[in-house]
């Protein structure tokens, strides 16, 4: 499957010419564990008010959504050679009136969090029980807005919430290593009152059982990935964040999906 | 204005179970009969003016309706971005509720002055402007918001100035509250009081103006301005707010795209913070925004 999600991500890239696609590449597997294994969330029940939710709230990563969208049947397949295009559908931060199964819009960053409480609150006036997850990325981590967020859905101990750290150790213009310390984050999440899990963020079974954590409080999960994941030409790099993908790059990106192991 | 405003919400979301009230916590005495009355549609988030925004977001994509309460400096100018992109951008049934317009903080001091609000949101798409100018504006603008599902932002001031439209209001229409002849003045919010003072002074100079409740500032009521222009009146604004962006700007488009002309005037604050210590009043009165004030700068 994250064989298949990274050929569609390297195919529109190409056509596109679009950047974002290093922090599209971190998140493949966390969506797959999300949409494949854990969450009830199908072609079915995308419009019902009892579905799970997956909010990107790193909306920049929003083309490793659409293609994992079209592979559950959601967003028609031709929309991806209309992603990032003049008179195109999709465009590079997430408009959910673009296509159908987007939660929100979002793509300014430190936005997710909050809807996710929002939808927690609304559900249980209506005696929802679902659950909400929201994807942020570590740069992100530093948006004052979260910080808001992560004391509000831990004071009120909103457990039907995960949010899942995409921990790719790059940000726009610099190694989140130069802006802050990453030792801080498990720290961060339980003063706030998160039950935390660390895991490897490319490992899909890890990933599905940290998903399935059983805790009574919040649930963050620090997923340790890397930036451009998959390439041998972009992976864990800064240049990956705006690299664009030229045809000789495509070429080496598929001949390197067609040899390597899932 | 506040409590009509509180007492309001509590008898629509008795008919309305999507109703909810959500606070960053402000309102203290003022929104306590809502929390006893619905305390699980009641939610103060704490000192999180950006958060509560997207909350209110996320509400709105649950099927709530969410009412966002704060003074304006705070739940308009603090959250803007949120606003932009949670509530305007996704075009959502979140109202933005800013107490405390212009200067009815006074002593409070500028930061919690809401004078600079309406241009800020006005400039949003899919935004709606509501500023009632008496209790009676409040009441049916707060009951006529919760029937549409549009984004809003209501502008609303402090204490009571008495009962002045009493007509019944269309949003997105002005208020006639005087026919006049030759000469209009049209305020919004907090400003209808002094429109309504200045008025009064006319008539006794023996004029006729027209007295114009703007309580809908977006969509601003072009036709009524046209109307005026074609009736060849004089216009005069009335805000306390910024001259900039705010009601006089709206108008001033409004003429200016009409290939009409006409004397024109702004009344409101010449783009400058107050440093003045004192109440609401005396602000007013050191800006220019009491009658005498007003008579000086129009005379």
């Amino acid at each position: 499957m994250n064989k298949k999600i990274r050929e569609l991500i390297a195919k529109a890239a190409f056509k596109s010419k679009a950047s974002h696609v290093g922090s599209a590449l971190s998140i493949v597997e966390i969506l797959e564990a999300l949409y494949f294994r854990v969450a009830n969330y199908s072609k079915e029940n995308y419009k019902s008010d009892d579905r799970d939710r997956i909010i990107l709230s790193k909306g920049h990563g929003s083309l490793a959504l659409y293609c994992v969208l079209v592979l559950k049947g959601i967003i028609p397949e031709s929309y991806l050679d209309k992603y990032f295009v003049n008179g195109g559908k999709l465009p590079c931060h997430i408009d959910m009136n673009s296509a159908p199964g987007l939660e929100a819009s979002t793509g300014s960053l430190g936005h997710g969090l909050g809807i996710a409480e929002g939808m927690a609150l609304a559900n249980r006036l209506k005696n929802i029980k679902s659950r909400i997850f929201v994807i942020i990325g570590d740069g992100e981590f530093q948006e004052g807005s979260i910080m808001e967020a992560l004391n509000s859905i831990g004071s009120l101990n909103l457990n039907e919430i995960t949010v899942i750290l995409d921990n790719n150790h790059f940000q726009a213009s610099a190694a989140s290593s130069e802006i802050t310390d990453e030792k801080r984050y498990p720290k961060i999440f339980e003063a706030f009152g998160f039950e935390t899990v660390i895991t490897d963020g490319h490992n899909v079974e890890e990933l599905e059982k940290a998903l399935k954590t059983k805790t009574t409080r919040p649930l963050a999960i620090i997923a340790n990935t890397f930036k451009g994941r998959g390439f041998s030409f972009m992976e864990n790099t800064l240049e990956s964040h705006y690299i664009k993908f030229d045809e000789n790059k495509l070429n080496i990106a598929l001949k390197e999906l067609s040899e390597g192991e899932s | 204005m506040r409590m009509v405003f509180a007492d309001t919400l509590m008898e629509l979301a008795r008919e309305d179970e999507r109703i909810c009230l959500i606070t960053p916590d402000m309102g203290y005495g003022i929104l306590d009969k809502f929390k006893e009355a619905f305390p699980k549609r009641y939610f103060n988030l704490g000192i999180t003016e950006q958060n509560v925004t997207s909350v209110a977001a996320g509400m709105a994509l649950c099927g709530m309706k969410p009412y966002v309460y704060s003074i304006i400096p705070f739940v308009v100018h603090r959250s803007i971005e949120q606003i932009r992109v949670d509530v305007s951008y996704m075009n959502l049934d979140v109202k933005i509720v800013g107490v405390g317009s212009g200067f009815e903080y006074g002593a409070a001091g500028a930061t919690h002055h809401g004078t600079e609000d309406i241009s800020m949101i006005r400039a949003l798409p899919n935004m709606n402007i509501y500023a009632p100018g008496d209790n009676d504006e409040m009441i049916q603008i707060t009951r006529l918001s919760s029937k549409h599902n549009k984004p809003s932002y209501i502008r609303i001031g402090r204490h009571n100035h008495g009962i002045i439209n009493g007509s019944k209001i269309e949003l997105g229409k002005a208020s006639i509250i005087n026919k006049g002849k030759g000469i209009a003045l049209i305020a919004t919010g907090n400003a209808l009081p002094l429109a309504k003072d200045y008025y009064e002074y006319l008539k006794k100079e023996g004029l006729n103006p027209y007295l114009i409740s703007m309580h809908t500032v977006k969509p601003i009521d072009r036709d009524c301005i046209i109307n005026l222009l074609k009736e060849k009146c004089s216009i005069y604004t009335f805000e306390e707010h910024t001259i900039l962006g705010g009601l006089g700007s709206a108008v001033a488009e409004v003429i200016a795209e009409s290939g009409m002309s006409t004397k024109f005037k702004r009344i409101g604050i010449n783009d400058e913070y107050s440093h003045v210590v004192g109440n609401a009043d005396y602000i007013r009165h050191c800006f220019g925004l009491d009658l005498e004030g007003v008579i000086k700068s129009c005379n």
